[in-house]
C-alpha cells in the first residue's frame, strides 16, 4: 500500500491486516508510555481544505505516537486564501520532504490527484474528499463492529494464552449493518458500503428518497426508505446514524425534507428505536452528532452507544493506516509480504 | 549478508557431500543439526539454570519474541512449573516489529501481538524478565526487545535465552542460556522449525547456500 485514497477496491485480505495491526496498536494505547519509535524522523503533513475537529486531531495524535513529525496546514490562514492551487502547495509539500500527506478536499478525487498527478511522492491518505470517500473513518467504524461483534472485546484484559483481541483475522461475514440518514452528503456511507461489503458484511441504507443518491443501484447493498420496517424485520446487528449534512444543502433543510422535526420522527434514532433491536447490537455515529435532529440524547449515551469509542479506536486505525504506508521500503512497491513467518525468517537471516 | 566478508569460512562451512541429504547439486544442502529429542533437553537444562541463577523463580517472567520464541516460552514455563510448584506457568509475548532498525529496509512487516499475563496488570516493573528468542544472530532483534521492554516498564532483571546462537552478532549482546552454540557463516541460513508452529518434528536446520 502506497497510498490510503479509497475503501472501493481495497482486498480484503488488506483491509483485515489494517484492522489487525490496528487492533495491536490499539494494544499499545491503554499503556503508560503510549508512545512508539516506529516512524521516528517521518515528517507526515494534514492538509486540511475543510474544517475539522475530529479527524485532524486524530491523525495528529496518531502520527505523534508514531513519533512522526506533524506539520499542520489549514486552507484558512495559509497561502490558499490567497488563492494557491492545490499543484503549488503540493509541490511545497514535496520540497519540503513530506513522507505522508493527510489530505481533506471540498472537492471529490482530490485525493486521488494529488498522489497520482505526480507532484509528490508522499504516500497520501484520504482524510476525506467532498462526497466521495473517507476511508480511515470506515475502517475504524469496521474495527469498532468487529471488536465488538466477533471479537466479544471491551478494552481487553489480557490474557497469557495469547488472546486478548479474539477477532484476529476475522472478517465481518454474516453481521447486518444499517445505515441511516443523509446518504446522499457522506462520504462515510460511501466508504462504509465498500468496506464492510468487502469484509462480508450485509449493509442497508435507509434514509428519506431526497438524501439517496442517484445510482445507488450500483451499491453493493440495499436500500430502504423506511427505519422502524428496517429495525423490526432486519434485525440489524449495528446502526450507524449519519449526520444530516445542512452545510451541503444548499437550499437550506426545507429543500430535502419538509422540517427537521418530521425528519426526527421518521429517521431520528432514539430510545423507543433502540428497544427494537437484538440485544447485542450497538449503535454507532461518526460525529459531530445533531442531537434531537438524527439521534437522541438518550440514544446517544446508552450504553450500547459506541460513539466514544469510535473517537478512541480512530486513533489505532491510524496509526495502522502511517504504519502501513510509512514503514517499509519506499522503492519495492510494498506488497503485503510481512507475514509473521517470513518476518522470523528474515530476522535469521539479517 | 556479505558473501565476500573476511570470515574464516574454510571451516565452518558444511561440506555439501559428506552431508546433505539431497544429491542435487543445485539445491541448496539441509543440515539437521539439532532434533526434537536435543531441543527438549536444551530447554531442560535452560529451565533448571534459570531457576538455579536466580535462586528460584520469584518475579520471574518469561516473554517470547514472535514467532518461534512465543512457543519456546510456553515450554520453558510447562517445565520451570515443574521444577519450580512456586512459578505461576505464565508466560508473555514481546512484539518488536515497531522497535526495530531496519523497518525503511524492508517491505512493510505485520505488527505482531503483545501480551503480559493478566495477573501483572500491565506492568513489569521489578520483575526478573527472560526473554526467549529462537536464534541469536546480529543481535539487533534483542536490542528492539530491550527498547519495547523499555516502554513497558522497568524490570529489576533482564536475561536472554536462546535455543541456538549462531554467532556473528554487530551489538555488544550476549544471551545468559543458550540451548547450543552453533558455529555458521554468515551466507547460511539457520532455522527452528516446532511441531506447533511449523508443523513436522521439531528441529534445527542449517542451510548451506554454497557460496
Amino acid at each position: 500500500m502506497k497510498h490510503l485514497l479509497t475503501t472501493q477496491g481495497l482486498s480484503k485480505d488488506d483491509a483485515i491486516l489494517l484492522l489487525d495491526t490496528s487492533a495491536q496498536m490499539a494494544a499499545t494505547q491503554s499503556r503508560e508510555n503510549k508512545k512508539l519509535p516506529t516512524l521516528r524522523g517521518r515528517t507526515v503533513v494534514n492538509l486540511f481544505y475543510e474544517d475539522s475537529t475530529r479527524t485532524r486531531i486524530s491523525f495528529e495524535t496518531a502520527a505523534k505516537r508514531l513519533s512522526a513529525d506533524v506539520i499542520n496546514f489549514s486552507a484558512k490562514g495559509s497561502s490558499v486564501s490567497k488563492g494557491e492551487s492545490l499543484k503549488d502547495t503540493a509541490l511545497t509539500l514535496h520540497a519540503m520532504g513530506a513522507d505522508a500527506v493527510v489530505v481533506r478536499h471540498s472537492a471529490s478525487g482530490a485525493a486521488h490527484q494529488l498522489a497520482h498527478a505526480g507532484w509528490l511522492d508522499a504516500g497520501v491518505l484520504n482524510a476525506g474528499d467532498g462526497m466521495h470517500q473517507h476511508p480511515t473513518q470506515a475502517l475504524l467504524d469496521a474495527f469498532t463492529i468487529r471488536r465488538h461483534l466477533v471479537g466479544n472485546v471491551g478494552t481487553g484484559v489480557p490474557g497469557s494464552r495469547q488472546s486478548t483481541d479474539t477477532s484476529a483475522g476475522a472478517d465481518l461475514s454474516g453481521l447486518r449493518i444499517a445505515i441511516v440518514g443523509d446518504v446522499l452528503h457522506s462520504r462515510v456511507a460511501r466508504s462504509n458500503v465498500y468496506l464492510l461489503r468487502t469484509l462480508g458484511a450485509e449493509v442497508t441504507l435507509v434514509a428519506p428518497p431526497t438524501l439517496v443518491p442517484v445510482g445507488v443501484e450500483t451499491w453493493p447493498c440495499r436500500v430502504s426508505y423506511h427505519l422502524d420496517e428496517t429495525l423490526e424485520q432486519w434485525q440489524p446487528d449495528a446502526v450507524m446514524m449519519l449526520r444530516v449534512q445542512r452545510e451541503r444543502m444548499s437550499g437550506g433543510s426545507g429543500s430535502f425534507f419538509p422540517s427537521p422535526m418530521e425528519y426526527s420522527r421518521k429517521f431520528g434514532f432514539d430510545a423507543r428505536r433502540l428497544a427494537v433491536l437484538p440485544d447485542h447490537s450497538i449503535v454507532m455515529h461518526p460525529g459531530p452528532m445533531n442531537r434531537g435532529l438524527e439521534i437522541s440524547a438518550a440514544a446517544a449515551d446508552h450504553p450500547r452507544s459506541v460513539i466514544v469509542e469510535q473517537v478512541a479506536n480512530g486513533v489505532a486505525v491510524r496509526m495502522a493506516a502511517l504504519y502501513l504506508l510509512l514503514a517499509g521500503t519506499d522503492e519495492t512497491g510494498t506488497e503485503k509480504t510481512g507475514t509473521e513467518k517470513t518476518s522470523t525468517d528474515e530476522r535469521n537471516t539479517l | 549478508m556479505n558473501p565476500g566478508s573476511r570470515m574464516p569460512e574454510s571451516s565452518a562451512l558444511p561440506s555439501q557431500a559428506s552431508t546433505a541429504p539431497s544429491t542435487d547439486p543445485g539445491v541448496a544442502a539441509e543440515r539437521t543439526v539439532l532434533g526434537e529429542a536435543d531441543i527438549a533437553r536444551a530447554l531442560t537444562r535452560i529451565a533448571h539454570e534459570i531457576v538455579e541463577r536466580n535462586k528460584g523463580a520469584a518475579d520471574l517472567l518469561l516473554l517470547g519474541i514472535p514467532t518461534r520464541g512465543v512457543q519456546l516460552a510456553h515450554r520453558l514455563a510447562e517445565r520451570l512449573t515443574q521444577i519450580e510448584p512456586a512459578f505461576d506457568g505464565e508466560y508473555g509475548t514481546l512484539d518488536v516489529t515497531m522497535y526495530r532498525d531496519d523497518l525503511r529496509r524492508q517491505p512493510t512487516r505485520a505488527v505482531g501481538q503483545t501480551v503480559l499475563p493478566g495477573s501483572l496488570d500491565g506492568t513489569i516493573d521489578d520483575k526478573v524478565v527472560v526473554l526467549v528468542d529462537d536464534v541469536l544472530f546480529s543481535g539487533r532483534t534483542i536490542r528492539a526487545a530491550l527498547d519495547a521492554l523499555n516502554d513497558l516498564g522497568r524490570p529489576r532483571v533482564v536475561q536472554l535465552a536462546a535455543l541456538v546462537d549462531r554467532g556473528h552478532r554487530e551489538l555488544p549482546i550476549r544471551a545468559d542460556y543458550v540451548g547450543k552454540n552453533l558455529p555458521t557463516s554468515r551466507s547460511e541460513r539457520v532455522r527452528v522449525r516446532l511441531a506447533d508452529v511449523d508443523g513436522g518434528t521439531d528441529s534445527v536446520v542449517i542451510s548451506g547456500v554454497a557460496p
